[in-house]
């Protein structure tokens, strides 16, 4: 029986090892262009999650955990629900909860465009996206552990 | 009913799997039940929304859209969907915790053994 | 009205995929049935021009079966049929019954399919390129108009990564303190 700590052959491997970063790459282009066409920050972050877990999935939780440990994976979650609650109330600046007034809309289709509309993209993308796998990280070491 | 149709299929698909979840004993089943009434309920908001000859939410420069199909829906569902992915990510560790301490998952046997 | 046919067949394989998957025996080849209900669903958001939906709906399912299969793999079937086996089947369908009764009811106030009512967002798509800026007007709903349902969306993602962690811990530790 496989181990499912040590990874899988090295087909997976090699392949894994070219088309990760492409995977991480996509998930930015689409939480960052999430106001222009469609996407937006959970579509991104989710994919952003598969990506590491593509990782740890091919070759083994070690190699996967030491890029970014349960702890990173924490304290990154906790800074996109922080950051998104910090936009919502600088709008208390401008007289509503979550009002759009503090950055300038610019031209449409752009990227620097639509307000506060891509930072919150960003936010989102943070806490979705290390969430997962947060939950991924935990069941993979609790079956690990417990299989004898 | 020919306008209706499309809606009698989406109620189907819930019916499918509500009676998964009332009528089968094995966790992993009620799990799959679940989200099959979750795939119906976000497939039925959707429908809702549609117009015939419309076109999707998202502007095209130098073209003025008049029909477009409805956006309050579908900004709905999209939440919607990443939530049900946590509550099942959420269920199915329950369900590994249950296995680790009664050895099946089976809804009977579950009930009968005191731990 | 050629594509509403596509969307009548793409229905039609959804049910037969979740009638496969709740009645087949073996756990992974029902999980599999799942996933091509979830591929068909992502299918008809595209049809149905939504393809935000069709692009998260498609990731969601790829991470939802990577968990349950995770969840099944090495696990056993117990398939023992219990007593009152009629009883339960009747009482199932009895409810299921009733509840069809009323939808008869309720799926008549619904317009026609094809026709929405849109009061609320012909607001929202008449004036929303000027009022944020933003030209995908999903996302422009999505945080700048009704911002505060996308927060409540964040506190539950967050509450459920939090109930994950409290549950999975070992049980060791209760052990550890006690000797």
């Amino acid at each position: 029986m496989r181990n499912p700590e040590k990874g899988m052959t090295l087909i997976v491997k090699t392949i894994t090892r070219l088309t990760v970063g492409l995977i991480l790459l996509y998930g930015i282009y689409i939480v960052l262009h999430g106001h222009v066409s469609p996407g937006g920050g959970f579509a991104g972050g989710v994919i952003m999650a598969l990506s590491f877990i593509h990782l740890m999935l091919a070759f083994g939780k070690e190699v996967a955990l030491k890029k970014l440990s349960q702890a990173a994976a924490s304290i990154l979650e906790s800074l996109g629900a922080l950051m998104f609650l910090a936009i919502a109330l600088l709008g208390f600046l401008g007289g509503y909860f979550f009002f759009n007034f503090f950055l300038n809309k610019g031209k449409p289709f752009e990227l620097f465009s639509a307000g506060i509309i891509p930072l919150c993209n960003v936010a989102i993308c943070l806490k979705v996206g290390a969430g997962l796998f947060a939950i991924f990280a935990v069941l993979v070491l609790f079956k690990g552990s417990d299989e004898k | 009913m020919s306008g209706y149709s499309e809606y009698v299929l989406c109620l189907l698909l819930f019916c499918i799997g509500l009676y998964c979840v009332l009528r089968k004993r094995n966790i992993i089943k009620i799990i799959i039940g679940l989200g099959i009434i979750e795939y119906a309920v976000n497939l039925f908001f959707i429908l809702v929304g549609y117009r015939i000859g419309g076109r999707a939410p998202i502007l095209v420069k130098e073209q003025t859209i008049t029909t477009m199909v409805d956006p309050l829906p579908q900004a709905l569902v999209l939440t919607s969907i990443v939530i049900g992915l946590a509550i099942t990510a959420l269920i199915v560790t329950i369900a590994i915790r249950i296995y680790e301490k009664y050895g099946t998952f089976d809804i009977t046997k579950i009930r009968r053994l005191r731990g | 009205m050629s594509s509403l046919m596509e969307l009548q067949l793409l229905l039609l394989f959804m049910v037969f995929a979740a009638v496969v998957a709740v009645e087949i025996e073996d756990l992974l080849s029902s999980v599999i049935a799942v996933g091509a209900v979830g591929l068909g669903l992502s299918l008809a958001f595209l049809i149905l021009k939504a393809p935000d939906l069709a692009i998260t709906q498609l990731v969601v399912e790829i991470l939802c079966l990577i968990i349950l299969i995770r969840a099944t793999i090495h696990r056993d079937l117990t398939l023992v049929k219990d007593g009152r086996w009629f009883f339960n089947t009747a009482s199932t369908l009895l409810f299921i019954a009733s509840l069809l009764i009323f939808a008869y009811f309720a799926l008549r106030e619904l317009p026609r399919f094809g026709e929405p009512m849109m009061r609320v967002a012909k607001e929202y798509v008449g004036r929303g390129l000027e009022k944020t800026g933003a030209t995908n007007m999903v996302a422009s709903v999505i945080l700048d108009f009704r911002a505060y349902d996308t927060l409540g969306e964040a506190t539950i993602l967050f509450t459920a990564v939090m109930g994950v962690l409290a549950v999975i811990r070992k049980v060791g530790r209760i052990k550890n303190e006690k000797s």
